[in-house]
């Protein structure tokens, strides 16, 4: 069993939109055709994406923290838009994991993109299918390219590398040991979807300084320290010694 | 989610279908009982039959304009083993070739005996056909509403009132167009019908009102700690990643101010369960073909609104991504 899927730290994504904007390019190049945009420069634009970058503000001021979220399809173990298309154009990848449209048997029903709680899926408006992330499906397993670049569009232009990309199922992978380690977590895991997509906590960096290892205890200079003088009345060698 | 007119339609027309062909059943098994007059099957039973596929089509029809390529709707039987909605795209031609052959055989005559039980009560033809369509029939009541009660995170569709709902409410707009046809075709029968369209309209009052009793006290599950993971009662939205529009922004919400979404749980309850209780009411006293119509236009309208509300109410969980721009 192998499922591809992606893990997103949340604690290194700084926001900047270039896995939106690759994503973008790559899959609107692509031989299944373009992710049809409307009046782009125009009022009220609208297009297809399969992935987006959005900001939320946790607490409350002064005390607040900035997320940047990245959200596109989770490819879920347990897909909820999958059964319910009457077509099977939506399916699950046996080998892979991936969760595909077909585009030439998908009728534009919508009735997966009800069924999705994530709101992962779009309807093309120009091909009227319904659209989502293929994990770059055309590019991952395409041997002309260099190995290093068989990788979703989005995980390669990510300039902190916030996106790591590899199968979850397989125990000794980059993205499973990272997500055992930085304690990954799935979105909405009460709907079951068990998605294979994971996203990294932001993390804190904390050092607990004690009272004690402000000040040396053993500090060698206390030996050579000028020593306190003794009060007036207080016996010195010199008293006790002579007679 | 954002009310599509398509599927508004469809359900409220199959659902009146529906209620047609089982009022007309209805009136056939209790003449068989004698406890109504037999009606003449070219005229009542055969047009009536007529009516009931042509409201049928009707919604077919509309359902067409809900899908992008509707030139693919064949491939839609496909996945009837997990789908709901592919099983109702089988039901639903497949009730309305029972009705057509039940109404051909009560139009044609061809009625032939099969038995009879203790030669009193006569079982013919028309009658085992209309038993297999009235299956279908509420097959196709189970299948339309499961599409949207088994979305368990849609809150609002998922419990098996849905299916109640959806079953009572084509019952009692079937059953008042039957009482209308009744005034039309077969006058004997006026009063049996509208006493049943009236019993099930108030059935259906009580039904889905506890429904919207019970949507109102939801608490929705997802939240925005569990949608982005992360643990803070404090959690706001500042960009949902672009200011242009999508199938998010638009699919989603019913886009009509908060005033109108409330005034429409008002008026729709009104216009689908009083009015017309009080129209046929007072239309019993005349029999007048008029005042049942008007009955029904009422009750129609009125399922429109009902089905408007009953899509604009539920409230999809990936709402909690695109709060603002």
């Amino acid at each position: 069993m192998k499922q591809l899927a992606l893990v997103i730290d949340l604690n290194v994504c700084v926001g900047c939109h270039a896995c939106v904007t690759s994503c973008k390019e790559w899959n609107t190049s692509g031989t299944a055709g373009s992710l049809s945009d409307f009046n782009p420069y125009e009022e009220d634009p609208t297009g297809t994406f399969f992935n987006r970058v959005q900001t939320f503000e946790i607490g409350e001021y002064p005390n607040t923290e900035t997320v940047h979220f990245p959200k596109s399809c989770l490819h879920c173990e347990e897909p909820p838009c999958v059964p319910v298309c009457p077509t099977g154009a939506s399916y699950k990848r046996e080998e892979d994991g991936i969760v595909l449209v077909d585009y030439d048997k998908c009728i534009g029903c919508k009735y997966c993109s009800w069924a999705c709680p994530y709101g992962a899926r779009e309807l093309d408006e120009n091909q009227k299918v319904m659209k989502k992330c293929t994990l770059c499906v055309d590019r991952i397993y395409d041997e002309t390219l260099p190995e290093a670049e068989r990788k979703p569009a989005c995980v390669l232009a990510c300039p902190t590398s916030a996106r790591l990309f590899g199968d979850v199922k397989d125990a000794d992978s980059v993205v499973s040991e990272t997500i055992r380690e930085n304690g990954g977590y799935q979105l909405m895991p009460e709907w079951g979807t068990k998605p294979a997509n994971h996203y990294l906590p932001r993390r804190k960096t904390r050092l607990t300084i004690h009272e004690d290892e402000l000040t040396r205890v053993d500090n060698p200079l206390n030996k050579e320290r000028q020593l306190p003088m003794p009060d007036e009345d207080e016996q010195t060698l010199d008293d006790v010694m002579s007679w | 989610m954002h009310p599509a007119f398509s599927v508004i339609f469809l359900t409220t027309l199959i659902g009146a279908g529906q209620g047609m062909f089982l009022a007309l059943y209805t009136g056939q098994i209790y003449s068989v009982f004698n406890l109504v007059p037999g009606q003449d099957s070219h005229t009542f039973y055969g047009y009536g039959s007529l009516l009931a596929l042509i409201f049928l089509a009707m919604g077919l029809l509309a359902s067409f304009f809900h899908l992008g390529h509707p030139e693919r709707a064949w491939r839609s039987a496909a996945k009837w083993r997990t789908s709901w909605l592919s099983r109702e795209v089988i039901v639903l031609p497949s009730f309305m070739g029972m009705t057509f052959i039940y109404g051909l055989a009560h139009f044609t005559g061809y009625n032939p005996v099969l038995f009879s039980i203790s030669d009193v009560y006569v079982v013919d033809l028309t009658l085992l056909l209309g038993f297999l369509a009235t299956g279908l029939a509420f097959l196709l009541f189970l299948c339309t509403a499961m599409i949207y009660a088994c979305i368990k995170f849609l809150q609002e569709w998922a419990t098996p009132l849905t299916v109640v709902n959806y079953t009572l409410l084509g019952l009692a707009s079937g059953f008042t167009l039957a009482t209308v046809f009744a005034s039309y075709a077969g006058i004997q029968l006026v009063s049996f019908y509208a006493g049943w369209a009236i019993t099930l309209t108030v059935i259906a009052a009580i039904t889905r009102t506890a429904s919207l009793l019970r949507n109102s006290r939801i608490k929705p599950k997802s939240t925005m700690t569990s949608a982005i993971g992360i643990r803070h009662t404090k959690i706001q939205q500042k960009s949902r990643g672009f200011m242009a529009g999508s199938f998010n922004t638009r699919e989603y919400f019913h886009n009509v101010s908060a005033a109108l979404f409330k005034s429409i749980k008002w008026i729709f309850p009104i216009l689908v369960f009083i009015l017309p209780v009080i129209i046929l009411s007072s239309g019993m006293a005349t029999n007048s073909f008029a005042i049942y119509a008007f009955a029904f236009a009422v009750q129609y309208v009125g399922l429109i609104a009902e089905r408007w509300f009953f899509f604009a109410q539920a409230n999809h969980p990936q709402n909690l991504y695109y709060q603002t721009i």
